[in-house]
């Protein structure tokens, strides 16, 4: 079981505080009718899936109920940063 | 036999216990083995496979052997318990398993005596194919009667079992000397700290010293003082019989905690076990190291023990597992081992040392001593069948070549191959194992958490270094890093060691030396799975099992990796290593499952009418969490008759209905009606304060996911519903778009499920019953139309009246406070008696609103279907730029014409109920492989209308209007005519009346 | 060599010293005719229809790992084919097909055992779904049945039809021919077969990069063991498929999850069939050595680290010491993880990509075993002909931009 820590509650929480919110950073279009049914499709469905660092959102649904992101190693499942919503994702120093 | 003197048991206290219904006594401290071994009982078991004669090899967790059933009557039995780990209580009752007839008449043991290598590795992949299916029916049934070990219990288990989390700065796994040395190192800084190990007394291998002594004391005494220093400290916790058994990302580990199974007569009200869920800040990994046996032919008849093992049946248990003993060594611990029997009385007929020029301090003290030692012997072959009688010896010239040797009569064997640090934990955290080629043994290498190794488990085997490793761990632990020396005297560390097989002068083929007993698997296996082209090591375990019985290989994994290596004469580290998995010991599924069982498996949520109903004599289904009222049946009903009953009087006068179990979301801020246009395919702009409307809810790739209907409580205010399985998603769903794509709207989203108990009166004498009943609104037609919401107060209860329909009536759905919710209920249902008021549940619910062509979210949709499909284009906002899900509208599929649409089926025969979930054809028997145009939704006998009806999703079915169809059975197909999906008041006159 | 019980005796006294390599272990050429990357199931069964069926022999199957080692070796080994939509029941009944004779096909017993497949229906909904299933799969030849919950029990006889229960069992859809096989068997199988026919395995040699020309076709892959040219590139890598797609800059719509396992200690047979109820999430049956074998669910998270929380197994034991109340008092032996390519409907993608000469087969989720043998069949016929085998045709990449999905999760939230 994961620890999470939430950048709003400022806390680390169990896993099961969370709820998982797949890839972050997959923008939704201003004007979606705008956008072709490839690229819509590649919304909608492709995620880089990376085997390393992967940035992922979720949301501390049994505490504040904010959604956030997180950079976690999926090979490791070490979490390196939780940040909030709408911010960069950050430049981790090596 | 049980020595004169010494060890940990108490002589004084006789305990009686029964092996295969023969009665024993052992003494209380005794574990079964122990005192089954004090009453000369080395017969305990039957291998896997060759069903060979077994005895006990190990005297702790590692035992691979000794596996037995014990029973306490009820369905208080458990197969496959290791002896060694049972400890004794008065009247244990325990039997042998995997025999026939009895343990030492075991017909199946003619296994044993099939041409030698017939039935080696693999033999099963290679046979029993043909003919076709023969396997299935003639050699599987077979071949599963006599695998498996012991039986399962016949009842159910009457025992109960606790869970809980703890928190800790430190855990230390191991109560061994560095175990205890590190809690001691932490502990005295106030850190918080768990203690846990496996066995029923702390202290480990301490326990089994006889000579060793640690800063004056004697071990044992060390260990007690130790011990009772840390019982003092309120800051740690000691956890005896709970053994670590998974180590899981950021430092979190599963223990599982013995409470009572060493007891005679058990608290009914105490759990067997607990599982401890543990967060640690640093875990200190002390889990000493497992001695290895030595492969040797027949090194596996009773009797053939590891040195370690007879040592501690000596020391701690006061026993003597034999009378005469050959011990065979390649490390200086068996000599230890030999003179701890010799002190106890057993008589060492030779120690054969497989090495040339043995040396250290063990091997000293036996050749001070007087012990006869052989250099450069081995043990080639073991008489005896249920007990050891004898060992050839050989000597083992320089080349390797073996040349015989004298007979020596004994009956105990002892090995002593060697240390394996125990790892597993350790390997489990994901840390990288080193290999340390001089010693050939796996150590700790990069460490991939907050962890530390110290002691035997990190390949520190002399004891007072193993103790300061502890102590200096436990320091640094707790951010307090310092050294301390502790004095020992008299303790022989591991020196030595040797992995794979033995050699010998015998015909390889003929015999068998055991890498893993329990399975069975020999050298010549390990052999054969790599000439066969099994390089990998995970191979040559899935091909011979071997490292897969219930002890994982603890004892046989360095064996069979040294085996392999040597067959494809590869170094060890390049032939990789299987990877260590949860548990570390076998676990109870009752200790994992916990708390979670019968009605507290998951929560049951209840309206606050529940009790009314069953009162009532409803019937309840399962809808989610929720129990919701099925329906209502009066004495000699069943269900189609209450149904039946119910719907008239929906029809006729008014049925009363328990709707709160549909989601409630309030939608407030002064962006919510923005917020609720990029929501639901609808415009909501415009929707009038008091108003409500049929909303409709996509996923963004188009597919409908909820429905409900929503009320405009003010400008900035909306009441939504959902339907009763989508309140947690589609709050979810709200809350991600509000925060992450549309963070910009002032708009705040509270869940109001459990706030409002929903009481919904349907039909024409609705509005009569309630009005007497309510104040502050008007309930006229004109002022209160069909669609609107008022809020005002009912039965002095403060409500907001909904007048909706979900079943084509004039209704209203009464939403008061769910605290006052039974109390309206019953205040409304005896307004109504008069006028023929009828509670109805679900299944009338579901009748009512099929007749009126009404979708369910999730029985007509099935996440693939639009709105279009479901003839909802009413419900798009046409003008509307976007919303969720509107782009994928568009998209190549979605826009089809011959997608499944919603259709009503009337079948040619009224009184033909359709089969929900049936499908449709052209033709009455399509021949097999025949596409189906769709399938049936929905289907219910419509006693409004004297006939079945049913909805069907069906290809192109906006064009087949009038068509006949067929719904193919399998005593034939069913004629059906395709019509508009609303059956019933088409024109809604009553709705709106 | 054949193997055969008169050969096994043969051998046995002889020491058995005759038998061969199962397959060999030969260095890469420079160049093969086609290259499939991935020897599990799926990959080696490819490369045997590959040079059985369509007489191409010149392949390699590359794998990073040892044969076999990854989902092929961790699942519960459930076969079935009762699926919903028509595209996935022939699909999986072309695999069904394919199980029955395997054993005689690749002369190795790969233990397939048609014991039955139950599933549980719970409630309401769970009878709809179910039944739906039953309708669609009768009418398209695969037998399917609806038993009452003492039908139920009757086929297995521990379940526990208590209608008292937090969960009752109201009833049950039953394969008959629906079961299990030896998961290492199934590859060893293929991979001694497709070894004999000339097929390359080459264990120990991953992938780093996919090489194209100027053309965009792709010329080969960049191994740890050197380059291999090849104008045709299978990829069949299960969870690694994004990753190695990727060397080729195609996105993938896949999610990689861990999904656990895990099994009891060895018992005696109490356990006749497979049981699986997806309502509360646990799938139980007992593989020949007597172990309880039980699959748990997914993580919540994506993850490549072949493990998982102990929340996810401690939830699927409560769930089956409901269902199985007298297997409490058994204990757990083993638990695992392996690594499950998840497409958005849940069914796999098969097939040619945008990358001329790369075809990929891949997105099996939880579900790919029971496919190992159909999968393979069809998978060979699209790589050797270029175009996609009739039952692979609706499994495209293509299918994710018109929204032609195969949803068999939303149709049915029945887990494979």
């Amino acid at each position: 079981m994961l620890l999470i820590r939430c950048p709003y509650c400022e806390m680390e929480r169990p896993e099961l505080e969370f709820r998982y919110g797949g890839e972050a950073h997959v923008v939704r279009a201003a004007e979606p009718e705008t956008i072709g049914d490839e690229a819509w499709g590649q919304f909608l469905y492709l995620r880089s899936n990376p085997k390393g660092l992967h940035a992922e959102r979720w949301r501390h649904t049994n505490g504040c109920g904010r959604f956030f992101n997180c950079l976690r190693d999926t090979v490791t499942d070490r979490i390196f940063v939780t940040y909030k919503a709408g911010e960069p994702r950050p430049e981790l120093a090596s | 036999m049980r020595t004169g003197n010494g060890g940990r048991v108490d002589r004084s206290r006789r305990i009686n216990f029964s092996f295969d219904g023969r009665a024993y006594q052992g003494c209380a401290g005794d574990t079964l083995a122990s005192a089954l071994l004090a009453n000369g009982v080395h017969l305990v078991g039957r291998s896997f496979k060759y069903h060979r004669p077994r005895g006990f090899v190990a005297a702790g967790s590692e035992e691979p052997n000794a596996l037995v059933d014990i029973d306490r009557g009820n369905g208080r039995s458990a197969p496959n318990l290791r002896a060694t780990q049972v400890e004794l209580y008065e009247g244990l009752v325990a039997k042998s398993q995997n025999r026939w007839p009895s343990l030492a008449f075991d017909l199946q043991a003619l296994n044993d005596l099939a041409p030698a290598g017939l039935f080696g590795a693999g033999f099963y992949y290679k046979t029993f194919m043909s003919p076709r299916g023969a396997w299935h029916r003639l050699y599987e049934p077979f071949i599963r009667r006599v695998a498996g070990l012991g039986h399962a219990p016949k009842l159910p288990d009457p025992d109960h079992y606790s869970q809980r989390y703890a928190h800790c700065d430190v855990l230390v796994v191991g109560a061994g000397a560095t175990g205890l040395a590190a809690a001691l190192a932490a502990g005295e800084t106030g850190a918080a700290v768990i203690l846990a190990d496996e066995q029923a007394e702390m202290g480990g291998g301490l326990l089994d010293e006889r000579t060793a002594s640690i800063d004056g004391l004697s071990a044992a005494n060390w260990v007690g003082a130790t011990l009772a220093r840390l019982a003092a400290m309120p800051n740690v916790t000691l956890l005896p019989r709970t053994q670590a058994f998974g180590y899981y990302a950021q430092n979190f580990l599963g223990l599982a905690e013995k409470l009572t199974e060493h007891l005679a007569a058990p608290d009914k009200s105490q759990p067997r076990e607990r599982l401890w869920k543990v967060r640690a800040r640093q875990v200190l990994l002390a889990t000493g190291a497992i001695e290895r046996p030595l492969v040797f032919p027949d090194n596996d008849r009773p009797g053939v023990m590891l040195a370690s093992a007879a040592r501690t049946f000596a020391n701690r248990y006061g026993v003597r597992p034999g009378e005469r003993a050959v011990v065979f060594v390649a490390d200086d611990t068996g000599y230890g081992a030999a003179l701890d029997l010799h002190a106890a009385g057993t008589e060492i007929a030779v120690i054969a040392d497989l090495r040339t020029a043995p040396s250290g301090p063990g091997f000293e003290a036996a050749s001070g001593t007087g012990l006869r030692i052989m250099p450069a012997t081995v043990v080639t072959g073991v008489s005896g069948n249920l007990r050891v009688s004898g060992v050839t010896l050989g000597s083992l010239a320089a080349d390797g070549t073996v040349r015989g040797g004298e007979k020596i009569v004994c009956d105990l064997v002892l090995m002593a191959g060697g240390w394996t640090p125990a790892v597993h934990l350790f390997s489990q955290s994901r840390g990288k194992l080193a290999y340390d080629s001089e010693r050939q043994i796996y150590l700790p290498g990069t460490y991939a958490q907050a962890a530390q190794s110290a002691g035997a488990c990190n390949g520190t085997f002399e004891l007072a270094q193993a103790i300061a490793e502890g102590h200096a761990a436990g320091a640094v632990a707790v951010g307090t890093p310092g050294t301390r020396s502790f004095a020992v005297t008299g303790a022989i560390a591991p020196a030595g060691g040797f992995h794979g097989a033995v050699p010998h002068d015998r015909n390889p083929e003929q015999v068998k030396a055991f890498v893993d007993f329990q399975n069975d698997v020999t050298a010549k296996d390990i052999k054969l799975a790599v000439r066969e082209g099994m390089h990998s090591i995970e191979h040559i375990k899935r091909y011979t099992t071997t490292g897969m019985a219930t002890d994982q290989g603890k004892t046989s994994n360095m064996n069979g990796l040294a085996i392999a290596s040597a067959a494809l004469d590869k170094p060890i580290p390049d032939i990789g290593l299987t990877t260590f998995r949860p548990p570390f010991t076998p676990v109870t599924f009752g200790t994992l499952a916990g708390h979670s069982r019968g009605a507290l498996l998951d929560p049951v949520r209840q309206t606050p009418m529940h009790g009314w109903a069953a009162a009532n004599g409803a019937k309840f289904e399962d809808v989610g969490q929720w129990k919701r009222a099925w329906y209502f049946p009066k004495p000699g009903e069943d269900m189609h008759a209450a149904v039946n009953r119910e719907c008239r009087a929906a029809r006729s006068a008014a049925g009363l209905f328990d709707a709160t179990t549909l989601g409630k979301i309030e939608i407030v801020g002064p962006d919510a009606a923005e917020f609720m246009e990029r929501l639901y395919t609808n415009p909501w702009h415009k929707l009038g304060i008091g108003r409500c409307r049929y909303g409709l809810m996509l996923n963004e790739a188009g597919f409908v996911m909820d429905d409900g209907v929503i009320g405009r409580l003010a400008a900035d205010s909306f009441h939504v519903t959902t339907t009763t399985g989508g309140a947690t998603r589609v709050l979810a769903h709200m809350e991600d778009y509000l925060q992450t794509e549309f963070p910009e709207l002032k708009v705040w989203l509270t869940s109001t499920t459990e706030q409002w108990a929903v009481i919904a009166i349907q039909g024409p004498k609705a509005r009569e019953i309630i009005a007497p009943l309510v104040e502050g609104i008007d309930l006229a037609a004109e002022t209160m139309p069909h669609m609107s919401v008022r809020e005002g107060s009912i039965c002095g209860v403060p409500t907001r009246l909904f007048r909706v329909s979900f079943t084509g009536e004039l209704g209203f759905e009464i939403n008061v406070p769910a605290d006052h919710g039974r109390a309206v209920w019953e205040a409304v249902h005896e307004a109504g008696v008069p006028h023929g008021l009828t509670p109805y549940g679900t299944e009338t619910m579901h009748v009512l609103r099929a007749e009126k062509g009404y979708i369910i979210v999730g029985q007509e949709t099935d996440g693939t279907v639009t709105p279009s499909d479901l003839g909802l284009d009413w419900a798009i906002g046409k003008a509307k730029k976007d919303f969720v899900g509107k782009r994928s509208l568009k998209r190549p599929d979605l826009v089809k014409t011959d997608r499944k649409h919603l259709v009503g089926l009337l079948t040619a025969d009224p009184k033909v109920v359709l089969e929900e979930g049936a499908q449709i054809t052209v033709e009455a028997s399509p021949a097999t492989g025949t596409p189906a145009l769709g399938h049936v939704t929905s289907s219910y006998w419509s006693e409004t209308l004297g006939r079945s009806i049913a909805m069907a999703l069906v290809a192109g079915g906006k064009g087949r209007m009038g068509a006949t169809l067929h719904v193919p059975m399998p005593d034939g197909g069913i004629a059906v005519t395709v019509t508009e999906p609303v059956f019933f008041d088409k024109e809604g006159g009553r709705i709106n009346a | 060599m054949r193997f055969s019980f008169p050969r096994m005796l043969k051998e046995a006294l002889n020491g058995n010293a005759g038998w061969p390599e199962q397959w060999r272990s030969p260095e890469p050429k420079a160049s093969y005719d086609a290259i499939i990357v991935g020897a599990g199931g799926h990959g080696l069964a490819t490369a045997y229809y590959m040079a059985k069926e369509h007489g191409m022999r010149n392949i390699a199957v590359l794998e990073k790992g040892w044969l076999g080692g990854g989902n092929t070796g961790r699942n519960t080994t459930i076969i079935r084919s009762n699926y919903l939509w028509e595209e996935s029941e022939a699909l999986y009944e072309h695999a069904m097909k394919l199980w029955q004779d395997l054993s005689l096909e690749l002369n190795y017993n790969v233990m397939y055992s048609p014991r039955g497949v139950l599933m549980l229906a719970h409630n309401v909904h769970d009878v709809q779904v179910f039944k739906r299933h039953v309708h669609a799969n009768r009418l398209a030849g695969i037998d399917n049945e609806w038993l009452t919950a003492e039908e139920a029990k009757a086929f297995c006889p521990i379940l526990n039809i208590d209608p008292d229960v937090r969960y009752p069992i109201i009833g049950a859809a039953l394969q008959r021919r629906g079961g299990t096989a030896r998961h290492d068997a199934v590859a060893w199988g293929y991979a001694r077969a497709a070894s004999a026919m000339g097929v390359d395995i080459i264990q120990n040699c991953e992938v780093r990069n996919i090489l194209r020309g100027p053309d965009g076709a792709v010329t080969g892959v960049e191994t740890t063991r050197g380059v291999i040219r090849s104008k045709k590139i299978g990829v069949v890598a299960a969870g690694h498929s994004s990753v190695l797609m990727q060397m080729a800059n195609v996105s993938m719509p896949l999610e990689s999850y861990p999904l656990q396992a895990l099994v009891s200690e060895p018992i005696k047979p109490i356990m006749p069939c497979v049981v699986m109820s997806n309502t509360i999430h646990a799938y139980m049956s007992q593989s020949d050595k007597g172990e309880l074998v039980i699959g748990a669910g997914t993580d919540a998270y994506t993850s490549y680290s072949q493990t998982g929380g102990l929340h996810i197994a401690t939830h699927t034991l409560e769930a089956i010491c409901e269902l199985f109340p007298v297997v409490r008092r058994l204990r757990m032996l083993r638990n695992w993880g392996g690594i499950v390519d998840v497409t958005p409907d849940r069914s796999p993608i098969i097939g040619k990509t945008p990358v001329a000469g790369l075809f990929v087969n891949c997105g099996w989720g939880t579900g790919g075993f029971k496919a190992t043998p159909g999968s393979g069949h069809i998978f060979a016929h699209t790589v050797v002909t270029g175009e996609p085998h009739k039952i692979a045709a609706p499994f495209t990449l293509d299918r994710f931009r018109t929204g032609r999905l195969i949803d068999e999760a939303a149709a049915a939230a029945v887990a494979h």
